[in-house]
């Protein structure tokens, strides 16, 4: 069964926080991943790396330059549940 | 232009007796040892004869945050961690970046990141290999990620002699000060390869210690029934700096890298040459580069890895070097309680000198029941030995596969 918005934030945010130490609440939808977290283009790929199996979904790397907030990768990886 | 004096300002280690110098210290002059069985199967599910080594006694991931311990192999994270405790305790100098370098070495580099990867891109494919491999993996990781830690841009060296990796990188960056293209350099070694691959190829080159029901006896240099060397990981780290950058600024000096000697044999790839003549070029070099005789010499930290062949030729040399002076010369071999931190090992076994030397104790050898009766030198044994309040001279031995020899001469200040 696909998983809720919520449900993807919630995982995405573990991956995040484990990846690069920042604080679970400083990761919202509207935040940036680079301007506002501060995550550079390796950690990213190894965050992508880390959802698609995570929530058994395909990111594909011209997808990613499009997921430049967390609300982008979280309404992505849920439509790709679907 | 007179060549600048390289004094010693800043010392910095995570070792398998501590996190830290100062735990590190109190635990060799205390003849602790560090080696211990190892809590995993390895033995058992690869075969390899040895279940034991000289682990580092506090993780990185205690110290370090979250990015940073997945971002480096725990060889970058050892040498992290003991760089900013040596930068600190040099006072966190305020310094022309541009004349700020750093020299840290590995014998081996990146193998937990190396094989990790091999194993995630044969079960998982390329898309999981992680993209930091290769930063994390090469040999120049730790010296790279030191570098731009303080900003150093006066060059970032990883020189690469086995086990004298950690004192070749002293001794190259004095010679970065001394001729004048730095002010000071964070300088040292480390080596994180307690992992089953290079246990098993040290163990079937029968170069390791099999002493598994006795791990804190197995290291012993010197006794008749040594029977190899025990793995051991960690890092040490120093700030060197020219004597007059450290006055103006008003450092406390540990004390002087005075000399320096760098050679090779030219003779067998694992063997050191029998007749030492490689081991003895490098120690004459070194005190002649420093200025001072055998007389001077208070105290010898040997490499004495505690192989039955190795170390005697080691003490050979030194008695061809140092005469008959070397009958007033304390000897210790550290390793009895470190094990072997392989590119660590000359890089921590210098900060002892150092120590030894700014204490004036030399550090005591442990696990000399027997001592072999070809061993004509003055091994300090169980205690520390003090040395002379005067002005007084010790040397460092560091020597690696490949045919490596490293001596520093270390002078109190």
């Amino acid at each position: 069964m696909a998983l809720s918005e919520n449900e993807v934030l919630a995982g995405l945010t573990e991956i995040i926080v484990e990846e690069t130490g920042i604080d679970a609440d400083d990761v919202e939808l509207g935040k940036s991943f680079t301007d506002d977290l501060d995550i550079d283009s390796l950690s990213m790929m190894t965050i992508v790396a880390q959802a698609e199996d995570k929530f058994s979904v395909t990111i594909p790397d011209d997808e990613v330059k499009n997921l430049a907030t967390v609300g982008d990768a979280v309404s992505f990886i849920t439509g790709a549940q679907a | 232009m007179e060549r600048p004096d390289v004094v010693v300002t800043g010392l910095g280690a995570t070792t398998p007796l501590g996190g830290d110098i100062a735990s590190t210290w109190k635990a060799v002059l205390a003849g602790t040892p560090g080696a211990r069985t190892m809590d995993n199967d390895w033995a058992d599910k690869y075969g390899i004869p040895v279940n034991f080594a000289a682990t580092i006694a506090v993780q990185p991931s205690e110290v370090l945050t979250v990015p940073e311990t997945k971002r480096m192999d725990p060889s970058a994270q050892y040498a992290l961690v003991a760089a900013r405790e040596a930068w600190a305790d040099a006072g966190a100098p305020e310094v022309d970046k541009t004349r700020l370098g750093t020299v840290v070495s590995s014998g081996i580099g990146g193998i937990w990141t190396t094989l990790n990867g091999w194993d995630t891109l044969r079960e998982r494919g390329a898309r999981r290999v992680l993209p930091m491999t290769v930063p994390m993996l090469m040999p120049n990781s730790a010296t790279a990620y030191i570098s731009l830690e303080f900003g150093a841009q006066a060059g970032a060296h990883a020189l690469v002699s086995a086990c004298a990796s950690g004192a070749e990188a002293i001794g190259y960056a004095v010679d970065m000060i001394r001729s004048g293209r730095a002010d000071i350099v964070v300088a040292g070694g480390t080596e994180a390869t307690i992992h089953p691959l290079p246990i098993s190829a040290f163990a079937a080159s029968r170069t390791l210690s099999t002493r598994n029901d006795d791990p804190a006896g197995a290291s012993r240099p010197y006794d008749i029934d040594r029977d190899g060397f025990v793995i051991g990981e960690g890092a040490a780290i120093v700030v060197l700096e020219s004597a007059s950058h450290a006055a103006q600024r008003g450092a406390k000096v540990y004390a002087k890298v005075a000399g320096v000697g760098l050679t090779s044999d030219g003779y067998h790839i694992t063997s050191p040459d029998p007749e030492g003549t490689g081991q003895i070029r490098a120690m004459s070099a070194a005190l002649q580069d420093a200025g001072v005789s055998a007389k001077d010499v208070s105290h010898v930290n040997a490499h004495a890895t505690s192989t039955k062949v190795g170390d005697l030729i080691e003490a050979r040399s030194i008695r061809a070097v140092l005469g008959d002076d070397a009958d007033h010369v304390a000897l210790s071999a550290t390793k009895s309680m470190t094990g072997h931190l392989l590119g660590g090992a000359g890089a921590l076994e210098t900060v002892f000198t150092v120590l030894a030397l700014h204490d004036r104790q030399a550090p005591p050898t442990i696990n000399v029941a027997n001592p072999d009766p070809e061993l004509t030198l003055d091994l300090v044994r169980d205690t520390p030995r003090a040395l002379p309040q005067t002005d007084t001279a010790a040397i460092n031995n560091s020597f690696g596969f490949g045919g490596h020899n490293v001596a520093l001469v270390v002078t109190s200040a």
